[in-house]
């Protein structure tokens, strides 16, 4: 095992962190401050590769792809509020987990009625397609580039919530909804602000991963239920949480499929390796989830409610 | 919202309204139908009738243990496939280890299901709210990919069963699965009816409605949830167990999380916390699947929006719908089942 | 004069905001202790402390002699601290009877039972009806407890406190939102009762609170800023003060 395999490994394990960081940090909002669990957050990110897969094909030009992966999903995300997600905020956890399963079931036929089962392509663009060296070894720099981009919003993330007026209402409604909405904030477009935003960030992901994974149907509710360990660990409502769970999670994850077995099979015995291998691989995050909930139910960075 | 089963109350006087004699006449009629098919079936022929039979029953009963834990205990699992799941592996893995004998299997089951949902309970237990409902879900990922990953198992693909559970003569016998299926259905339900009449039920349901009150009257609600879902997980891995030898094969699409989602679909189709619901939602839902698939084979693109309008707007569900009015009149206690 | 409930210098803040500041009480059995104190003054955060639903950041709770300081809310009931909420904390979905089983079960050993019906067992249902009884609602045991009226509740809410046989009742504004006939009622009911339970009472109703209380302390701003008689309190220059536009002190 190679210091640049393992390199390789723990970089792939930050990009992948990055791609969670920003399914979770809107899904971590939307929960915190609207109590509402979007199931259907992950048919979101699908519509984001969907549109940037499609409009890639269409113009060719990769950064409107993105853009309309981005831009498309906060208006798709806000209509999707507005008209029927809204009513839900009141309900109960049950109604709401029920209606976006439901929901995540229609998305996931209409993407194969309209697009077919087979996955959509899209091509790594031209000046992003060569190795970086970095280290001394050669890394794919479409994947640098998802971990800048993810850094980036990371960072405008923080901005907005910290620094800005809207941040701090965020914040307030986060710790408080009913006082917030008592000293005046119109909290119906707060929180259709705040599902957009998150939409948003989800179809940028979606959007990002096209190059690096298969576009099909279904290939929202892998990453959705990652995204839920990562808030889990962090915290709900938690920003910074959903920040360094995320990374936790993408690197364990990664690391655990990549360098797992190989370190399994100099330890143990074939045999046991080869069975191990994978069942601890795939199974680390979830035992990982299990473990920080033992001991901090709250997770790791949680939000101090009022 | 509808909450009981009818309590024998130590004073009231056993008067039956019209509404109540018309569930219990629902009942008998529906008892008899469902008696009735094994008959037919033998006697036609027609050995397809009993296979959907068998298996809405088994998905009727898996949503029967989930109502336990959701409709009464008002938690929201959405993990609960994975005990469905673990029932039916058991199968696969006691043959591997030499034990085929069905009670012998079923007895590992109980153990196995029991420590497992026990510490999955305690663990998903200590959060609550949207958490929860995402910690089930996560740890029924974990036993999905536990599966996906055994290989010698089938893996992906699951594997065919080399060889039934042997219950001697019986083994493998599709009536005998059908009786046994029904029995099993009947006594959970019956069991859930005495439950939640019980000073356990009692407890569990005042625990979903008014938890801080419960706690303030001296009693600590975790022991009682965790109960709740322990048994719950037991009922659902009798359904696997079920499934499994009924269709001969295992595969961890039985822990999808869209099979915890079709469950919940069941139970709130039918009526949460009502005794019959679940049974009455397990076949509305499966039978009204096997009607659209027929039709197209984008069903689900019309089985989605139609799950939403009825959580929109069908808030009691069918069972609800024919059991006693909201609780504004004084005939509360006298609920139908 | 056994002391069943002591307080010795409760603390709790919130940030820099202190809401109960070292606060000491004492309630001896057969005592009607009243709290009083304009609003904020952290009645409500005191009762959560005492019923352990909120940690003190110090101090110490002491049920009958026992310190209770780190017992979660369940062990200090069955301890015999009973609690009545200022919101109507029922169970409406269940019948009266129903609603005053739970507590009598609580008591009566575990609840692992799943077989018989609770409204069918004898013992349980004969020790309910003595408090519905007691509280005067054995007429309506078989309603539902959420058609009742707002004073029938809140009897229902005192019931479900009695019927854990408590030593200590802590009583969060029983007579909030009763009206006059209604308040009469429950402060006669309060007044049979009191020989047989230590009861802390926190009340807005000052008529209701000098007819029952036996000593009152007055928390302003988490402070007991006095404790004495009905007649000491009335009296008092200090509590005129904390008062003052707050509420009306009946001559």
């Amino acid at each position: 095992m190679s210091p640049e395999f393992l390199l390789t490994q723990l970089l792939n394990g930050v990009q992948f962190g990055v791609l969670l960081f920003l399914m979770a940090a809107g899904l971590t909002l939307v929960f915190g401050v609207m109590s509402f669990i979007n199931l259907a957050h992950g048919s979101l990110y699908m519509m984001g590769a969907y549109i940037a897969a499609l409009t890639y094909g269409k113009t060719g030009s990769f950064a409107l792809a993105i853009l309309a992966g981005v831009v498309g999903l906060f208006v798709l995300a806000l209509i999707l509020d507005r008209l029927a997600f809204s009513v839900l905020h009141r309900r109960d956890h049950l109604d709401q987990v029920l209606a976006t399963f439901g929901v995540v079931m229609f998305a996931n036929e209409a993407v194969r009625f309209f697009w077919g089962n087979a996955p959509l392509y899209m091509d790594v663009p031209a000046w992003l397609a060569a190795p970086v060296p970095l280290f001394g070894f050669n890394y794919p720099a479409y994947r640098g580039a998802i971990i800048v981009a993810g850094l980036l919003v990371a960072l405008g993330l923080h901005m907005l919530i910290n620094r800005t007026r809207v941040g701090m209402i965020i914040r307030a409604g986060a710790s408080n909804r009913d006082m917030v909405s008592a000293l005046g904030v119109n909290i119906g477009w707060l929180t259709s602000f705040i599902f957009a935003l998150g939409g948003a960030l989800a179809g940028l992901a979606g959007a990002m991963v096209g190059p690096i994974l298969s576009i099909q149907p279904g290939m929202g509710e892998p990453v959705l239920i990652l995204t839920l360990v990562v808030i889990v660990i962090g915290g709900i409502g938690s920003i910074r949480g959903a920040f360094f769970g995320a990374l936790i999670v993408g690197i364990v994850d990664t690391l655990g499929r990549g360098v797992l077995p190989g370190v399994l099979f100099k330890v143990f015995d074939p045999s046991v390796a080869a069975a191990a291998g994978p069942a601890l691989a795939s199974v680390g995050v979830y035992v990982l989830m299990a473990a920080v909930l033992a001991l901090k139910p709250a997770g790791l960075f949680p939000v101090r409610y009022s | 919202m509808n909450t009981l089963a009818e309590t024998p109350s130590a004073s009231a006087t056993p008067r039956r309204t019209p509404r109540q004699l018309a569930a219990i006449g629902v009942i008998a009629l529906f008892s008899l139908f469902l008696m009735a098919i094994p008959v037919y079936s033998m006697n036609s022929g027609d050995a397809y009738v009993l296979t959907i039979a068998s298996r809405i029953l088994a998905y009727a009963l898996a949503a029967i243990g989930l109502n336990i834990v959701l409709g009464y205990g008002g938690m929201v699992s959405m993990g609960h496939a994975m005990y469905i799941g673990l029932g039916a592996y058991t199968v696969v893995l006691m043959h591997a280890v030499g034990v085929d004998s069905g009670w012998l299997q079923l007895l590992a089951m109980g153990l196995a299901v029991g420590v497992i949902a026990i510490v999955v309970g305690w663990i998903s237990l200590r959060t609550q709210g949207i958490a929860f409902i995402m910690i089930t879900l996560a740890f029924a990922q974990l036993f999905f990919f536990v599966f996906v990953s055994l290989k010698a198992y089938g893996g992906d693909e699951g594997m065919t069963l080399q060889q039934a559970s042997d219950f001697g003569a019986l083994t493998g016998n599709r009536t005998a699965l059908y009786c046994a299926l029904l029995a099993c259905v009947g006594a959970a339900l019956y069991g859930t009816y005495r439950m939640a009449g019980s000073r356990f039920g009692l407890v569990l349901r005042a625990t979903r409605i008014n938890e801080r009150r419960v706690k303030a009257v001296g009693i600590p609600t975790l022991p009682y949830r965790l109960a709740a879902y322990v048994i719950s997980a037991w009922v659902c891995a009798l359904a696997g167990f079920f499934l499994a030898n009924l269709t001969g094969f295992v595969s961890p699409a039985y822990l999808a999380w869209s099979v915890s989602g079709e469950l919940i679909v069941m139970v709130v189709l039918g009526g949460v916390g009502t005794v019959v619901g679940p049974l009455v939602g397990a076949l509305a839902l499966l039978l009204f699947e096997e009607a659209l698939k027929g039709w197209t084979e984008y069903w689900m693109m019309i089985l989605g929006p139609l799950i939403v309008l009825m959580v929109l707007v069908f808030r009691r569900g069918l069972w609800g719908l024919l059991s006693a009015p909201h609780s504004d009149s004084d005939n509360a206690a006298e609920e139908t089942p | 004069m056994t002391l069943l409930l002591s307080l010795r210098g409760l603390v709790k803040r919130y940030g820099a905001l202190v809401v109960t500041d070292a606060v000491d009480l004492d309630i001896a059995a057969g005592e009607i202790h009243a709290v009083i104190g304009p609003n904020g003054a952290g009645k409500t955060s005191l009762i959560n402390q005492i019923s352990g639903e909120t940690r003190s950041d110090s101090g110490r709770v002491l049920l009958n002699g026992e310190d209770v300081t780190d017992w979660p809310v369940h062990a200090r009931a069955r301890a015999g601290l009973g609690r009545s909420f200022q919101i109507t904390s029922i169970i409406p979905e269940f019948t009266v009877l129903e609603n005053v089983l739970l507590p009598v079960q609580a008591v009566r050993g575990h609840n692992f039972r799943f077989w018989r019906a609770a409204t069918a067992t004898a013992e349980l249902v004969d020790a309910a009806d003595r408090f519905l009884s007691l509280v005067g609602l054995l007429g309506v045991r078989e309603r539902s407890a959420g058609v009742l009226s707002y004073g029938q509740q809140r009897q229902l809410e005192l019931a479900m406190a009695l019927a854990l046989a408590p030593k200590v009742l802590l009583l969060d504004e029983p007579m909030a939102g009763l009206g006059p006939r209604e308040t009469h009622q429950m402060v006669e009911l309060l007044h049979g009762l009191r020989r047989d339970y230590a009861m802390l009472l926190v009340e807005h109703d000052m008529q209701a609170v000098f007819k029952l209380a036996d000593r009152l302390s007055v928390l302003v701003y988490g402070k007991v800023v006095f404790c004495g008689s009905a007649a000491e309190v009335r009296d008092s220059s200090i509590v005129r003060e904390a008062y003052l536009g707050d509420e009306e002190i009946p001559a």
